[in-house]
């Protein structure tokens, strides 16, 4: 009957597929998931070993890598802050309020998901680049933007704005206010509400924006290789250095970083899960 | 607690939800806001706890003006039709908080709110779900912590909105009598909002019956029974057989159906008579009333008749005459009420 005896309960009525049919169907999903999947995350961690622990060691000392990973932590440090306050902020102003352009402004949230990230990085050297707009003002001001960190951090923040504010919309909309209301005709001020009953209601929710926010601010490449100027050991970021070094034919050093990337999606996904099963126990939604 | 409402007015976009509301609740009164959906009832709730604001009017709470007064500061309890319990907090957390947020020098010790927490609850009857989360309670349980988290900042005043809304008829009707009596017994003024006829009727000292953000009449259940200000009172508390008739020299006349004229002080013009199953009587012999049904209901007997194109439900009292099935007869309507449907 079924493939799996101890679940049997769970098959649907409605599947008349033969049994041989399922199980092909199964295989195929598997076999395709590990070759789209598993098989570069394999080759990744492969070839970063292809010489031994003690290359990959020599690759993650290197001052340039160092201060890769240096730069890639302090602008996700910079940016994920700023984004988990503006997201929460815009969820709340929609998720609570309605005015007009409030469509307008769900949009705008949503747009750096469809710009290109080349696009992204593009606007800010426009703004702010030597030839842009407002260039040769911070030109004689002594502000550098462009080529330096305050363009990567700009490019990040823009790209990665929608993750929180995206998770929390719904589950606001879901929740409602009136808790928020009693908590007030209980005679909390707002600030009270805010981290008594608001915050403690989207935790998870938040959380998991959050996540999803740094994975993206770690991992960003276009928006970022546009504004960074590619100076080695000051503007470069991890996904950028894994770049460079590929194209110097350096293997070892190219796939160390990215393994490391890897390890960092893997690590945002494990808390996922752990964060999903949490709430999906508690008998509660996350979206 | 006193409250008076002067001329209040409110409108969403276009539609006005408060049309000009005057009302005044005497200290300790259970006063019951009764309407259809969209008359305004949750509109002056709200209005009343400061979490919605009035365009032009007066508020005044105790003789105080309510003019800049915030919500957290009006010291109002209010209950909200679905609880809005606090769902990350146990019951216990639940009932405690508006204590907990006051500022450090108003906040009782946290051996004074648990004191006061364990005795509301054993108040409410609830004292065994201290430990409980409000998804873990049912509708009934969940309705007492709501009312013990409002009682818990002593309000003088207490908002209730739609309060059995979401409960089954048997828990609801256990619930009604034991909030009342707890309003006697801890002396408060409430307030509560139903579109629920016999609820306010069974409930309240007085019932402000509104309609599209006007109040139509408040008064005593009794009095506004035996006297409906106008029509859509009279419609509104309870099933009534309604035929048109027209007025002309203090009489109203059925156009439709060969009834015998009524005494009104109707001004002339077209009218309806209103007129509640238990006030008809049924006489033998020829008439308009066809008699569709009869049924025994409890002492009462309910006849289904046909008169003029609709259905009329009579009931009767157990010791008079009654028609059988498929017999014509006439019918007493002089019991009705005249209403003139001319434009004053």
């Amino acid at each position: 009957m079924s493939l799996v005896p101890g679940i049997a309960g769970v098959q649907p009525v409605c599947t008349t597929e033969r049994p041989a049919t399922q199980a092909g169907l199964i295989v195929l999903t598997i076999l395709l998931l590990a070759v789209l999947l598993l098989l570069p995350l394999v080759v990744v961690f492969v070839e970063a070993f292809a010489h031994g622990l003690g290359a990959v060691v020599n690759a993650l000392i290197e001052p340039d890598a160092v201060a890769a990973i240096e730069l890639t932590l302090i602008v996700a440090a910079v940016s994920v802050p700023l984004n988990t306050v503006g997201g929460l902020a815009a969820a709340w102003c929609i998720g609570r309020f309605r005015f007009p352009g409030r469509g307008l402004l769900v949009t705008l949230i949503e747009l750096p998901l469809s710009v290109s990230p080349v696009v992204s990085g593009l606007v800010w050297v426009l703004l702010f680049g030597a030839n842009g707009w407002l260039g040769p003002m911070l030109d004689r001001a002594g502000v550098r933007i462009i080529f330096a960190l305050p363009g990567l951090i700009l490019a990040t923040v823009f790209v990665t704005f929608p993750f929180v504010a995206r998770t929390l919309i719904p589950l606001m909309q879901e929740q409602g206010s009136t808790e928020e209301e009693a908590a007030i005709t209980l005679g909390a001020t707002g600030w009270q509400v805010f981290r008594r009953v608001t915050l403690p209601n989207i935790r998870w929710g938040l959380l998991y924006g959050v996540l999803l926010c740094n994975a993206r601010a770690m991992g960003e490449f276009g928006a970022v290789a546009v504004v960074s100027g590619h100076v080695r050991g000051l503007t470069m970021t991890m996904p950028l250095q894994v770049e460079a070094l590929f194209n110097d034919y350096d293997w070892v050093g190219a796939f160390t970083i990215a393994g490391l990337l890897s390890l960092l999606a893997l690590v945002t996904l494990a808390m996922k899960a752990a964060l999903e099963w949490r709430v999906g126990r508690r008998g509660g939604a996350l979206l | 607690m006193k409250v008076e409402l002067f001329e209040l007015r409110k409108a969403f976009g276009k539609t006005a939800a408060l049309d000009g509301v005057s009302l005044s609740v005497a200290g300790g009164e259970f006063l019951a806001l009764l309407g259809p959906s969209g008359s305004g009832k949750t509109s002056l709730l709200r209005v009343l706890a400061g979490l919605d604001f009035v365009d032009s009017g007066r508020i005044e709470i105790d003789g105080r003006s309510m003019e800049g007064v915030a919500a957290r500061e009006r010291g109002v309890g209010f209950v909200f039709q679905h609880y809005a319990l606090f769902r990350h907090m146990t019951v216990a957390r639940n009932v405690a908080f508006g204590l907990e947020v006051r500022p450090r020098r108003q906040r009782p010790s946290p051996r004074e709110i648990r004191a006061r927490v364990r005795s509301l609850l054993d108040l409410m009857g609830i004292g065994d779900l201290a430990g409980r989360h409000p998804d873990q309670i049912s509708g009934g349980q969940r309705q007492r912590v709501a009312l013990a988290r409002a009682l818990a900042i002593q309000p003088g005043l207490l908002l209730l909105d739609e309060p059995f809304g979401a409960l089954d008829a048997k828990v609801r009707k256990n619930l009604r009598i034991w909030l009342r009596d707890l309003h006697d017994r801890m002396g408060l003024t409430t307030i509560f909002v139903t579109h629920d006829q016999a609820e306010a009727m069974e409930m309240a000292d007085r019932v402000a019956v509104l309609r599209a953000g006007r109040i139509e009449q408040v008064d005593s259940p009794d009095r506004l029974y035996a006297r409906p200000a106008n029509a859509f009172v009279h419609e509104f508390l309870g099933e009534v057989i309604r035929l048109e008739c027209s007025v002309a020299q203090g009489r109203a006349h059925f156009d439709a159906v060969p009834l015998a004229d009524i005494a009104t002080t109707c001004p002339t013009g077209p009218a309806i008579a209103l007129i509640r199953p238990y006030e008809i009587g049924l006489l033998p012999g020829p008439g308009p009333g066809h008699v569709l049904s009869v049924h025994a209901d409890g002492p009462l007997r309910r006849v289904r008749l046909a008169l003029a194109g609709q259905t009329v439900e009579v009931l009767l009292p157990e010791d008079t005459w009654s028609p059988t099935v498929g017999q014509f007869c006439a019918l007493d309507l002089s019991r009705a009420s005249i209403y003139s449907l001319a434009s004053p």
